[in-house]
């Protein structure tokens, strides 16, 4: 027989097979990448619901593996990607692919290898960062894997994992070395924060003047409530949301974590522990599903980018209505299912909703608006009642003072001062037991809360409580009630009645 | 009750009808004879069957005696209660669509001090001042009359519909065209005139030059009737109208304490005093800050008060309806609208 000869020649047909994974929502899923290697007309071929930057891994393999001096068996090569049913997409199965058939074609001892591999190659065998890496990694903790090898620019972030080791790899021939037992690597060290947090960060001390809206800003940010800043344009209401991150308590490691895994799934992510907290600013011409995410594959929205941070929408009129519908059920509930075909992932949204409009459709200030009441009811509407039932404060903003004017005033207060006072805010928050908002004084809190509605009511009473939490008083006084009365939402509909 | 004799009620008819076929066909429609036609099948008795409001013909004691003054009266008045229509010497307060917050705050507080000291504010139920003047007389407690172009079952514009329903249960509405009438485009100079006649003085508040406005104020001179005007800022597009009644020689009018020295003689009547809520001397301060147009950065600079102190303040003043907030968030002086 003819083929007697060759098949002599060649190692017996062994199935490779290698740990990888795919991303799906923010979240690792495990993915083996198996290779079988035999006789045939020499092919290559990878199933298991590949797209495009899947398939194309062949070239990249190919070439990768004759530039690491490894052989490419001249043989019918197939890559099944399980489970073969989830989709794949992104070249991070570069790596599994490479080892797996030099693993199949008898290159390694084992044929079965234990470690996971993750990694996208160049065509000279270099291995390059892929995007969730942290995500990957918390996967590989979950299923029980010892070992990972990640590309180098990602095994500082992937290394955050706890007890895991994960070995910075650099090229594709130290892989195999490693695989060989040629090399003993020392485990990649976790990325740690760096010294000096946050000294890009736009600071509080440079805005001038605007001591009313500073005072809701950090109102919001003791209590974690969404604002609505209404004011001319020019104001400073972009200046003042992006400064909102800064005076967030900084985050916890957990939400650190939470925090670099979105964003490396986002692919945002620098390498290293993500220690400012995320600031998203997204243009108001934004669909619904860039906004809390969408599409095919499915991707994190703005919403989840702005995880355990900030969304800031400016404009916020000027958003499709649809976008600022489907706001409504995250910022509820602090996550996002996304239904695509037959998968339905979700995505973390726990996020902080600042906004800004002018205060009619002309944007001038009060005092030469010639709006009628038909083109301010319209623009009211176009805000959505249902979205602005999420915002607990609305501060409105006039014109900056005039720089000499300024000038006389003190200096004013820095990112760091006011975050003590919201850091200090938030201890008394979380040491009290979570109840009713009760008032000191009964009466007085009549007074104050007669005229509104019970929904109105609540909200109020919701933000006295974080201004008597600011001001370090156990009970909500008259001051604070009033306060918070003066912060609520001014109804746009009353000019019609 | 129906007090219109059947000529009155057939012109009144017929001038609704015409004002819309010119409306949409132009001045040809009169060559059709298509008046004829309508005429032919008016019928009286049935129009006086489907009126479902009060109506008054030239002819009827009950029609409003001011409205005799006009070169041309109208042939029919309707009205939703036509008892309320005449029986006191009124104010017409009128202006501009577009009005200035500052327009809006003085047309608010001479309704209301109007409506206090039972005056009767007739108005045009517009948008901007006539609605905000008709607002505040109601919130005065006193009685308001909207005078409208269409019939006085429309209210147009809708977006005044809530506003047209507190008017019919506490004052009149009153139209010179039949009920179910459209607010034709030609109906609203001839409604300025009745508007005009229906009150003993016409106080303008903000109107800029060639506006509806001023139709309403020359039909009032026209007819021997005073006109007073609230002066306005002269950089303002809304003051150019009335700083120019102004200078023809029309009333000054600084509150609803002028009109009432206009209309009975100074001093004869007294606006009644609102009682004076009392005030905590910083509240009281942050009040007089805001009168003179104070924003809310402007009141902490100027009293050395934190944004905190303030916004408690402002609060305190806008429950006890000192103050208000303007749909762009500024404070002004005066109750809520």
């Amino acid at each position: 027989m003819w083929g007697e000869g060759r098949a002599r020649r060649s190692s017996p047909p062994v199935l490779a097979k290698v740990k990888t994974f795919a991303l799906e929502g923010v979240d690792g899923v495990p993915v083996t990448a198996e290779v079988d290697v035999r006789q045939g007309l020499p092919a290559f071929s990878v199933v298991g619901l590949p797209d495009r930057a899947v398939r194309e891994s062949r070239e990249r393999v190919r070439a990768a593996m004759a530039n690491s001096g490894v052989k490419f068996p001249q043989q019918r090569v197939t890559v099944n990607l399980a489970p073969a049913s989830l989709r794949k997409t992104g070249p991070s199965f570069d790596l599994a692919i490479a080892v797996a058939v030099v693993a199949a074609d008898g290159g390694l001892a084992q044929a079965d290898i234990s470690d996971a591999v993750c990694g996208e190659l160049s065509l000279s065998g270099e291995i390059r960062p892929v995007r969730g890496a942290l995500a990957m990694a918390m996967a590989a903790r979950r299923e029980g894997i010892g070992r990972v090898l990640m590309p180098s620019a990602n095994a500082a972030e992937a290394a955050l994992v706890e007890d895991l080791r994960v070995i910075a790899v650099p090229t594709l021939s130290a892989l195999l070395d490693l695989l060989r037992g040629q090399w003993q690597p020392e485990p990649a060290k976790p990325a740690r924060a760096p010294a000096e947090p946050d000294t890009g960060a736009p600071d509080l001390a440079e805005v001038r003047g605007q001591a009313d809206a500073r005072r809701a800003l950090e109102i919001a940010a003791a209590g974690g409530h969404n604002l609505l800043m209404v004011g001319p344009p020019g104001a400073g209401k972009t200046m003042l949301a992006r400064r909102l991150p800064g005076i967030l308590p900084p985050p916890s490691m957990a939400e650190a974590i939470e925090i670099t895994k979105v964003q490396g799934v986002a692919g945002l992510a620098r390498g290293g522990l993500v220690v400012r907290r995320p600031f998203r600013a997204p243009h108001h011409t934004i669909s619904a599903s860039g906004l809390v995410g969408g599409g095919i594959p499915p991707k994190p929205g703005e919403v989840t980018l702005a995880h355990h941070g900030v969304l800031f929408l400016d404009e916020l009129p000027e958003f499709g209505r649809a976008a600022l519908e489907a706001l409504r059920q995250p910022l509820e509930d602090g996550c996002v299912v996304v239904v695509r075909g037959q998968r339905a992932v979700t995505y973390p949204a726990r996020t902080m909703l600042v906004a800004a409009c002018n205060g009619c459709p002309c944007a001038r200030p009060a005092g030469d608006c010639t709006c009628n009441d038909v083109d301010r009811i319209r623009y009211a509407r176009r805000l959505s009642g249902p979205l602005l039932d999420r915002v607990d404060l609305v501060c409105e903003l006039g014109q900056p003072p005039p720089p000499a004017l300024a000038r006389d005033q003190p200096p004013p207060e820095s990112t760091a001062l006011v975050r003590e006072r919201v850091v200090a805010a938030r201890r008394l928050q979380s040491a009290r037991l979570s109840g009713p908002v009760s008032c000191g004084d009964p009466a007085s809190a009549t007074a104050s809360l007669e005229r509104l509605s019970g929904r109105g009511q609540d909200r109020v009473l919701r933000v006295a409580r974080t201004i008597a939490d600011l001001a370090g008083s156990e009970e909500v006084m008259r001051a604070h009630l009033d306060e918070a009365v003066g912060y609520r939402m001014t109804d746009p509909m009353r000019v019609a009645a | 009750m129906i007090d219109a004799c059947d000529s009155c009620l057939r012109r009144s008819h017929l001038t609704g009808f015409l004002a819309g076929a010119i409306e949409r066909r132009g001045p040809q429609a009169e060559r059709g004879g298509e008046a004829r036609s309508f005429l032919r099948r008016f019928d009286p008795r049935a129009a006086r069957a489907a009126l479902g409001v009060d109506a008054a013909c030239g002819h009827s004691d009950r029609f409003p005696a001011q409205l005799r003054e006009l070169p041309r009266p109208p042939a029919v008045l309707y009205a939703t209660r036509l008892d309320r229509v005449g029986e006191e010497p009124a104010a017409v307060v009128i202006g501009s669509r577009r009005p200035s917050e500052y327009g809006r705050t003085v047309a608010y507080g001479l309704g209301r001090g109007l409506g206090a000291a039972g005056v009767p504010v007739v108005s045009g139920l517009a948008l901007g001042i006539d609605a905000i003047a008709h607002r505040g007389c109601l919130d005065g407690g006193g009685r308001t009359v909207a005078v409208l172009a269409s019939g006085v079952d429309v209210a147009y514009p809708r977006t005044n519909r809530r506003l047209y329903e507190r008017i019919r249960e506490h004052g009149a509405v009153v139209s010179e065209m039949p009920p179910g009438t459209r607010p034709y485009r030609w109906l609203f100079p001839a409604r300025n005139r009745v508007m005009a006649a229906l009150g003993r003085l016409t106080v303008v508040v903000e109107a800029a030059e060639r506006s509806g406005t001023l139709i309403t104020a020359d039909c009032a001179a026209d007819i021997g009737r005073d006109v007073a005007d609230v002066p306005g800022r002269v950089t303002s597009d809304v003051a150019a109208g009335t700083n120019g009644l102004l200078r023809t020689g029309a009333a000054l009018v600084t509150g609803p304490q002028d009109v009432l020295d206009l209309l009975y003689g100074v001093g004869v009547r007294q606006v009644p005093a609102s009682p004076a809520p009392t005030l905590d001397p910083q509240d009281e301060r942050v009040l007089g800050l805001v009168s003179r147009g104070a924003g809310v950065d402007d009141l902490g600079r100027e009293l050395g008060l934190p944004a905190s102190t303030v916004r408690a303040a402002l609060a305190r003043l806008e429950l006890g309806g000192l103050i208000r907030r303007t749909a762009s968030g500024a404070f002004m002086v005066g109750g809520a609208r």
